[in-house]
């Protein structure tokens, strides 16, 4: 199993911390991970994206151009990573400030409303997990109990409180994620 | 953990008694995690912010002057401005390690990840015949590896090693395994171990003196034969590479740290096309592992040099394989990383169907 996945969206909305949540999900998982994240000048405000790897080989290149899923939560990412999920490939966004849809006819395309469940959870800083929560529904990859470990050791010790809100956003989020286009 | 992070955390395993640096992207890291892991508390290991780069590679000079494992790290700027401090170490026959976490150039270039500092690091950035042995991280895992290797290297060498990482492999989070806590050298073990360092003078030997001056010609002459004869002893000793997938190859890919990782992807994607690729990565950039190029050269049809440059190390893969095959360049600069496929489509245009 190798699972190559980009998670793009503005600074800010948790995409590298979910990308790391995740990585350090698949380390406790006892998987091989790579977790290559975008820096400086674009995290500072504009656009934030992460590239993890996961899986059972030793990965090759961190740095990839084509990915069996894109996660997109603003529209700047998808008009820059829609084209590069994998014929095949899965691609999950937040249609929450998008105005072009995706358009491609030869990949799974999910909807989450991650957004707005965060926002009427109160915990808009779940968001991230909502969406993680999303993801993890539509490619068990990683156990929920390395879930757990993972949100333990990339959360900091006095955050630990918050992990059971965490682990509700992430099941929230299977609940609530829609498909758009499905392949046959 | 980040490559800058385990590369900190390796070093202070590795025993080191000094870190001293400037902050700079994409390797601030470095520090950042020394500071806030407080290794006074665990080792006496001292970490030190300098008020410049050339404060930080002259407080490397003091502190190898008295035997102790000392250490900086900077990016291709920052380094620039040490290359004076380097040549005098390297003069001075003083072991060190300095970590460069190379951006794009030149001049204050860019943040992003490059390997334009191929040259600088190999061919001597400062001034004077000298050389470092350059140890070329691909990944996370090497970034830990290498501190402690650089540490043992530079002592077994009386030599200033260099790690050449890049923007990407000190950003990037992979799995790593570290080493034990390794014990930081006692005084005693400094006196027994470098008797030429500058441990104060006792009554029954001469004063160490610590210098890469001699005004005497014939007796500086006398010094660069015994430098050359030493880099001639780390040619022999200390060449490292990594081959894959070379036994059966047709062509071959050169390349080092994060380009090696991409390319290694690109001969995945190759010989899931047919094409018989094969990956030579050198580990050390000097010594440059030209033997074995050689070798390869009479094997393949022809070889590929990745690199996030204008083309540097081609020019030792050159040397290595004279006119024997066709040895083309491919790159990106300015802090791009390029893609697999961007080096499939490279390997097929300019030489297999070159």
């Amino acid at each position: 199993m190798t699972e190559e996945i980009i998670i793009a969206g503005f600074g800010g909305q948790g995409v590298l911390s979910m990308g790391k949540i995740l990585a350090y999900s698949g380390v406790m998982g006892n998987k091989e991970v790579s977790w290559m994240p975008s820096y400086g000048p674009e995290m500072r405000g504009g656009t934030a994206n992460v590239t993890v790897i996961i899986s059972d080989e030793r990965i090759s290149s961190p740095i990839i151009n084509q990915f069996d899923t894109a996660i997109i939560l603003n529209q700047q990412s998808m008009d820059k990573f829609e084209k590069s999920v994998k014929p095949g490939g899965l691609l999950i966004y937040d249609p929450n400030g998008i105005t072009r849809h995706p358009q491609r006819q030869d990949i799974n395309i999910y909807q989450i409303e991650a957004a707005d469940e965060a926002a009427s959870m109160g915990l808009t800083k779940v968001f991230n997990m909502v969406v993680l929560g999303g993801f993890l529904k539509l490619k068990p990859i990683i156990q929920p109990e390395f879930i757990r470990k993972g949100l333990e050791k990339s959360l900091p010790k006095r955050h630990h409180g918050l992990i059971p809100e965490n682990e509700k956003a992430i099941e929230k989020g299977k609940e609530i994620i829609k498909s758009v286009h499905q392949l046959n | 953990m980040k490559g800058n992070e385990a590369f900190a955390e390796a070093a202070i395993r590795a025993g080191a008694d000094g870190y001293f640096g400037y902050p700079i992207t994409p390797q601030s890291e470095v520090m950042e995690y020394l500071m806030a892991e407080k290794p006074h508390e665990r080792t006496g290991m001292v970490v030190l912010q300098a008020e410049s780069e050339v404060a930080a590679i002259n407080m490397v000079y003091g502190g190898a002057a008295c035997g102790k494992r000392v250490l900086t790290s900077s990016s291709s700027p920052g380094i620039s401005l040490k290359q004076e401090g380097i040549s005098y170490i390297a003069g001075a026959e003083l072991p060190c390690v300095i970590l460069n976490v190379v951006r794009g150039g030149p001049g204050l270039g860019t943040i992003q990840p490059s390997q334009s500092d191929y040259f600088q690091s190999t061919k001597g950035g400062g001034h004077g015949d000298y050389r470092m042995i350059v140890l070329a991280p691909s990944s996370v895992q090497e970034m830990a590896d290498f501190a402690r290797l650089g540490f043992d290297l530079a002592f077994k060498y009386r030599n200033p090693v260099l790690v050449l990482s890049d923007g990407a492999i000190g950003q990037m989070m992979e799995k790593v395994e570290l080493d034990e806590q390794r014990p930081r050298f006692t005084e005693e073990e400094i006196i027994k171990n470098t008797p030429w360092a500058t441990t104060g003078k006792t009554k029954d030997r001469e004063r160490n003196i610590i210098t890469s001056l001699d005004l005497d010609s014939a007796k500086q002459e006398l010094h660069n034969h015994a430098l050359q004869a030493k880099y001639k002893l780390m040619q022999e000793q200390e060449t490292r590479f990594e081959m894959i997938s070379c036994e059966d190859a047709d062509y071959l890919i050169v390349a080092y740290g994060t380009s090696a990782r991409i390319s290694q992807k690109a001969v995945d994607l190759l010989r899931a096309e047919g094409i018989k690729v094969g990956l030579l990565r050198p580990i050390t950039l000097y010594p440059f592992p030209t033997e074995i190029i050689s070798k390869l050269a009479d094997q393949v049809k022809g070889i590929l040099t990745v690199e996030m440059s204008a083309g540097q190390m081609i020019e030792d893969v050159r040397l290595a394989v004279g006119c024997r095959v066709k040895v083309e360049h491919f790159g990106r600069m300015g802090g791009i990383i390029p893609s697999p496929t961007e080096v499939v489509e490279a390997m097929q245009t300019k030489i297999i169907g070159g």
